[in-house]
């Protein structure tokens, strides 16, 4: 024992600074780089300074699709983070795996902290609910699809006002394209924005069963007569170099921001990043439609993430997590994100707080994605909620490239995807019940 | 050649503990994991493993039911002849050139070995930004002399993109380890075939060729074992398969579903093919190409 007594002031030293961080860290892995990362840091740094008793530790993962599997696989091993940043199309993944989260409605009750449903706004939070009414998840970053242009490059083409319809972009295009564009229209994340809001839009499904918030059972329906034609409309333009493909994912936002290309379809979270890098002047205007097609324009469906809690931490964790988006609800803060960020405001409050400041006067466009989204949804618009939903998009990702590079007929294409989409629902369909 | 020499061992337990710290390494970093692999491959579970079934060989059926899978061996085994041909062959010539070099030596060797300490992925990268048809500037080059390079659509460029990057990532290996050969090819024996009138060809093709083959024979299936496994990363990081599935060699596809699909149990059975297949060919290189290596 001896040899241990010039170890004893070190070891109550320790416990010492262990007692005085009381402290509870709360573990945030989330999935947004560049700006959007800045502003994730800036909320945790701005929510541990608001109070003493938590401290929030935002960790960047990845994209998307990298930060899912790392929790998954972490949570595996026994050490998740508290809070997960999801995807929306991963929430039917998540929502299949009740052992492995705790719903943020009852993360807030047991906390002891007001929480109303209701205070968000409807199509976002009802994209997150269960079945039985219960809210799962935290709805934090939530964007749609809308149309970006080059005013600048618009202008010197002569084109006058921004194109509505997808006759009216075609059109534009080739006048674009006769003006000297190598890239007059592009869009990013193909199925997303052609196929899922595409057919929101339209009001026309996109999967049956009300594109799967009708059960486990759903099937992909994107094979219409009106998704044929847009898809053989842009497998045209294509081919005369109109459309141009810039490749999966977002990965052709940074061909709009550069300026290469003068008109895209996107997120309206990537609006923050073309305001601070665009060298020309941009405007944001709603996803374009076939005006005659019946009751479009109806509304666009969401996208971006929401906040999952995972199960197994302490209470005491649980306390702080609640703490934290009780913080990031509150109109201020949530206004100030949505201003920031593009994404849509998270509450009806803080879409009201955006409005009273002038933000939208002040910045036109800034509240397209919001117009397209507040509207009264329908059975076929509400969203798309499908297991697998990621594999989906990169099934239309691969069928699409061969319908651009030629090698497929746009019907070929389509129903490829669809025939290996619905292998991927009827697995998921499979594991889901075990 | 030299003399066999044995050692004997008195006791019965020395050579035991004196191998066990590599068996402990190979037995948790290989035989552990293939035998999870073997296991998850009969099994189907959901992303975060809260239920698992026993699903027999459903997920080998699956796969021999996929068009897209048995086009991906057809994928695997250009992509494979290509990356091990091409990386053999061109390192080769380099070792060859860099033997001869007098002056600066260390500076080439240096510069040949430096890819070899960049990961996958950022090899990928690198290429990509290189390639990338709006901003890189190899397509900016390529445009220019008339061609437009767009790997996005065009499978062959595709392919031409990973094989490129998968080539120049192993070529420092290969290159350290023909170095070395050429390195041990007694000087003497060169020169009496000058002596006798072989031009330089010759002595390279019946003297310095014939005795390089135990290397050679090794980095062959290296290379192949480099090509089927170990190229996921640059894969996913410059094409993620595509155009269509295209560039989806096997290995990209274990990958894909087992990491970004969480699909464990399709992403184990086709690990498990995957290791059939390179056990197979490792076992017939030993027994048919490895006749022709002279010791």
């Amino acid at each position: 024992m001896k040899s241990f007594a010039p170890l004893v002031p070190f070891i109550a030293a320790l416990s010492l600074a262990g007692s005085a961080q009381a402290q509870t860290e709360i573990q945030w892995w989330h999935a947004m780089g560049g700006a959007r990362g800045e502003w994730i840091n800036d909320l945790a740094r701005d929510f541990n300074a608001s109070q003493k008793d938590y401290k929030v530790i935002p960790t960047f993962k990845g994209t998307y699709d990298e930060s899912m599997p790392a929790a998954i696989a972490a949570f595996r091993a026994g050490n998740a983070p508290h809070i997960l940043q999801v995807f929306e199309v991963g929430t039917a993944t998540m929502m299949a795996s009740k052992a492995a989260i705790k719903p943020v409605a009852d993360i807030m009750k047991e906390s002891g902290i007001p929480f109303d449903p209701s205070a968000y706004v409807p199509a976002v939070a009802s994209y997150y609910t269960a079945p039985n009414g219960q809210m799962l998840s935290f709805p934090f970053n939530s964007s749609t699809t809308v149309f970006f242009y080059n005013k600048d490059a618009l202008k010197a083409a002569g084109v006058d006002k921004p194109p509505t319809s997808w006759p009216e972009v075609a059109s534009a295009a080739a006048k674009l394209k006769a003006a000297g564009s190598k890239c007059p229209l592009t869009t990013s994340w193909m199925s997303w924005t052609q196929l899922e809001s595409f057919s929101a839009w339209h009001n026309v499904e996109f999967a049956t069963k009300n594109n799967g918030f009708g059960g486990l059972d759903a099937r992909l329906a994107f094979n219409t007569p009106l998704h044929l034609r847009h898809i053989e409309n842009l497998a045209n333009m294509a081919k005369q170099g109109l459309f141009v493909y810039k490749g999966r994912g977002n990965a052709p936002d940074a061909t709009f921001v550069s300026g290469e290309c003068a008109m895209t379809t996107a997120s309206s979270s990537i609006y923050g990043d073309i305001k601070k890098n665009a060298k020309f002047a941009f405007g944001t205007a709603p996803l374009p439609y076939y005006p005659d097609v019946p009751g479009a324009p109806q509304n666009t469906v969401i996208g971006g993430a929401s906040l999952w809690v995972m199960a197994g931490k302490k209470p005491a964790e649980y306390k702080g997590v609640a703490k934290f988006f009780e913080y990031l609800a509150r109109a201020d803060v949530a206004s100030e994100s949505h201003k920031r960020t593009g994404y849509l405001p998270a509450t009806k409050a803080a879409y009201t707080t955006t409005e009273a400041s002038g933000f939208y006067k002040a910045n036109p466009g800034s509240d397209v994605a919001v117009n397209q989204m507040i509207r009264k949804t329908t059975d076929k618009s509400r969203g798309v909620r499908l297991g697998n939903h990621p594999q989906i998009r990169t099934i239309v990702d691969e069928e699409f490239e061969l319908i651009w590079a030629g090698k497929k007929t746009p019907k070929e294409g389509i129903d490829a995807a669809i025939q290996r989409g619905n292998e991927q629902l009827e697995k998921f369909a499979r594991t889901a019940k075990l | 050649m030299a003399q066999e020499k044995r050692v004997v061992f008195r006791s019965g337990w020395l050579p035991w503990l004196l191998l066990a710290p590599q068996a402990a390494v190979i037995g948790v970093f290989f035989f552990w994991p293939a035998a999870q692999a073997l296991l998850q491959s009969l099994q189907q579970q959901d992303a975060f493993g809260l239920s698992t079934e026993w699903v027999g060989l459903a997920n080998f059926q699956a796969l021999w039911a996929d068009a897209s899978y048995l086009d991906s061996f057809k994928t695997t085994a250009l992509f494979s002849v290509l990356v091990a041909g091409l990386g053999l062959s061109i390192s080769l010539l380099l070792a060859v050139m860099a033997n001869r070099v007098v002056r600066g030596a260390a500076v080439y060797k240096t510069l040949l070995i430096w890819p070899y300490a960049v990961a996958p992925a950022i090899a990928g990268v690198l290429w990509l930004f290189m390639f990338a048809p709006s901003i890189g500037i190899v397509a900016y080059g390529l445009r220019a002399l008339g061609l437009d390079w767009n790997h996005l659509l065009n499978s062959r460029h595709a392919m031409t993109l990973i094989v490129m990057a998968a080539v120049w990532k192993q070529i420092s290996y290969n290159f350290l380890f023909f170095l070395a050969g050429l390195q041990s090819i007694p000087r003497s024996l060169i020169e009496a075939a000058a002596i006798d009138g072989a031009s330089p060809w010759r002595r390279f093709w019946d003297v310095t060729f014939p005795l390089l083959s135990p290397t050679s024979f090794f980095l062959l299936v290296i290379n192949i074992v480099y090509a089927f496994f170990d190229t996921f990363g640059i894969v996913d990081a410059a094409t993620q398969g595509g155009p269509g599935k295209e560039t989806a060699i096997l290995v990209y596809k274990v990958y894909h579903d087992g990491f970004k699909a969480l699909d464990l149990g399709g992403s184990a059975a086709q690990s498990v093919v995957l290791m059939v297949i390179v056990v197979t060919l490792t076992v017939l290189q030993f027994r048919f190409v490895e006749k022709k290596v002279q010791y």
